[in-house]
């Protein structure tokens, strides 16, 4: 190519992080639900805190290809951070509690990275949910600290900004909080998956062997990768913990991982979008299906994950690509 | 002769009983056009995959511009400057020829770490890639995802990934494996048109290719160093006659 203009696929890689025409709609609808069910926001808070969960688990999953089961783990660490503190009287302020709930994940996620990224597949995913069976063991032993199998409960948070208090009742100020968090959170997500580092997790995904090939760190990039994941999943569990005021072990279950993992796979892994539209399936769906079957629900969403994994490979964003892709004209070749 | 590109003293592997490759002594030189042949299972891949660290040796010694690199992990060696290929494609399938080319360049030049910047704004990443399809002729391509490039082009661009390294040293194995004979004429003229600067040592079943191209051949047998030197000596050299030509309808 001489001249000035850029190749168009040197312009579509120089333009692909700009902001898309839909992108503002999920934070459009999110605001607007504030607003339209007053009435369901605990609903709401769960959520969002669910959107951000399975954001970290994108970043990790989709983005890098760390096959893991053991997610709960970071949100666990997150929540029992922000609860214990609180209960105990150390530190309760919502904010720097978020972010010491991030640094408790992030140590976590990086010790145990070390050594579990050295493996990979079955190995790697029996290792990570070993992790997560650590956790929650030891949270159930610590009763003098963690509460034990009851958990914490009448955690105090105080006021935010010591000005919006958190009611249980009225979640509303828990509900613009957890967007604000997941909005920040999200910036930076985005921010990292279209920088050359995103790019070379994608790089990892694709084909391990070639990156080695390349000269690339794989272990520490994939280390990296895990600990500002789990950082993220720690945020999530914090804000559970600060918006629910108490933490049981159900933050390290192996059920909380395994909802994380199906909400990904329903929206569509390796996509910015995927968490949120998978979060949004996932809880509306079991939110009616409960209602309709209240014996037999996870019957339908089984039923649901069954026609994903068989027709939609890429989740209900892939479904919606393809769906696109064909009714778009073919290019004529120049 | 002066300190060669990469060289091996008496290296040795064994997978259990098995001998791959057994006290090979090695020489490349700067700017070589050197070809390694052998029968199927001679250790052909196998000396690559220890040259370039994916193999540790059981004994012996690699070196590196004179330097002992027996130890070095595999990234260091591909940031000292050895690039390989692959015999059969690793490349980045669901991305873009663009973007298989700028992993490689970024992580070259140390871009990438970063993590802010979007990976498409690093003008010096990307026109350095283009620039590098262009010479390939790839250039038409460079926005289709590889999945969607017939073999042969895909092939293409295993090399272009491994010429964005800038490497000193190339290791070719078998660039035109599986491309149909009517496109691996596009992969040899690419092979003949590499840098001079760059010390190549290519693996290949086809005669014709390695006569063409190669200024030294090295005949591994049994993962042994069978005979080496010019084509001509090669081609003159009764045993390898016996032992390898003839096998391949060449004698």
């Amino acid at each position: 190519m001489t001249g000035t203009a850029p190749h168009p696929a040197a312009a579509a890689l120089a333009n692909r992080h700009r902001i898309g025409l839909c992108e503002p709609i999920p934070w459009i609808l999110l605001l607007a639900f504030y607003f339209v069910f007053p009435r369901y926001l605990g609903f709401g808070v769960e959520l969002l805190t669910m959107i951000l969960f399975a954001l970290s688990l994108d970043l990790a999953l989709g983005y890098a290809g760390i096959v893991t089961l053991g997610h709960a783990a970071f949100f666990g660490t997150g929540a029992y951070t922000v609860g214990m503190l609180a209960k105990h009287g150390i530190w309760n302020e919502p904010i720097s509690s978020l972010l010491l709930a991030a640094l408790a994940a992030a140590a976590i996620g990086f010790a145990s990275g070390r050594v579990l990224l050295r493996t990979s597949g079955l190995t790697l995913l029996m290792l990570t949910l070993c992790t997560m069976a650590l956790l929650e063991e030891a949270a159930n032993l610590g009763q003098a600290y963690t509460g034990g199998f009851d958990g914490l409960d009448n955690v105090p948070i105080p006021p935010l900004f010591g000005l919006f208090e958190f009611s249980p009742l009225f979640p509303k100020v828990q509900y613009l909080y957890c967007l604000g968090v997941l909005f920040i959170c999200f910036l930076f997500v985005r921010t990292l998956v279209y920088s050359p580092f995103g790019q070379s997790l994608t790089g990892i995904r694709e084909n391990t062997l070639r990156m080695h090939a390349v000269g690339a760190p794989v272990d520490a990039r994939l280390v990296t990768c895990y600990t500002i994941s789990a950082a993220l999943a720690g945020i999530a569990g914090g804000l559970w913990a600060q918006s629910n005021a108490y933490v049981n072990l159900s933050t390290l279950g192996l059920d909380r991982a395994a909802t994380v993992l199906i909400i990904l796979v329903l929206g569509g892994y390796g996509r910015l979008y995927g968490a949120f539209i998978g979060a949004v399936a996932y809880l509306a769906l079991s939110h009616f299906l409960a209602k309709l079957y209240p014996t037999a629900w996870q019957l339908g969403l089984g039923l649901l994950l069954v026609l994903i994994a068989l027709f939609a490979r890429n989740g209900i964003i892939g479904l919606y690509d393809r769906i696109a892709a064909s009714l778009r004209p073919k290019r004529a070749p120049p | 002769m002066s300190t060669p590109l990469l060289e091996t003293r008496r290296l040795s592997i064994n997978f259990g009983a098995l001998v791959a490759t057994r006290n090979v002594d090695f020489k490349l030189g700067v700017g070589a056009r050197h070809a390694l042949i052998g029968p199927n299972g001679a250790g052909k891949t196998t000396l690559i995959n220890l040259l370039t660290g994916v193999l540790k040796p059981t004994a012996g010694q690699v070196l590196f511009k004179g330097s002992d690199i027996t130890t070095v992990a595999q990234a260091e060696r591909v940031k000292l400057g050895i690039a390989r290929t692959f015999q059969i494609n690793r490349l980045f399938r669901g991305l873009s020829v663009l973007e298989n080319v700028c992993i490689a360049i970024a992580e070259r030049l140390g871009v990438a770490p970063h993590m802010f910047k979007p990976a498409g704004r690093r003008q010096e990443v990307v026109d350095e890639a283009m620039a590098l399809l262009e010479t390939l002729k790839l250039a038409n391509d460079a926005s289709h995802r590889i999945a969607e490039l017939p073999y042969g082009r895909q092939r293409l661009v295993e090399l272009a990934i491994t010429l964005g390294l800038k490497p000193d040293v190339l290791l070719l194995d078998e660039p035109a494996a599986g491309v149909p004979s009517t496109e691996s004429h596009i992969i040899l003229d690419a092979v003949a048109a590499l840098p001079r600067e760059i010390g190549v040592l290519i693996i290949d079943h086809d005669m014709d290719l390695v006569f063409r191209f190669a200024e030294r051949i090295t005949v591994l047998v049994g993962g042994a160093v069978f005979a080496e030197g010019t084509p001509k000596e090669i081609a003159a050299n009764p045993d390898v006659r016996a032992i390898y030509l003839g096998q391949a309808g060449h004698g």
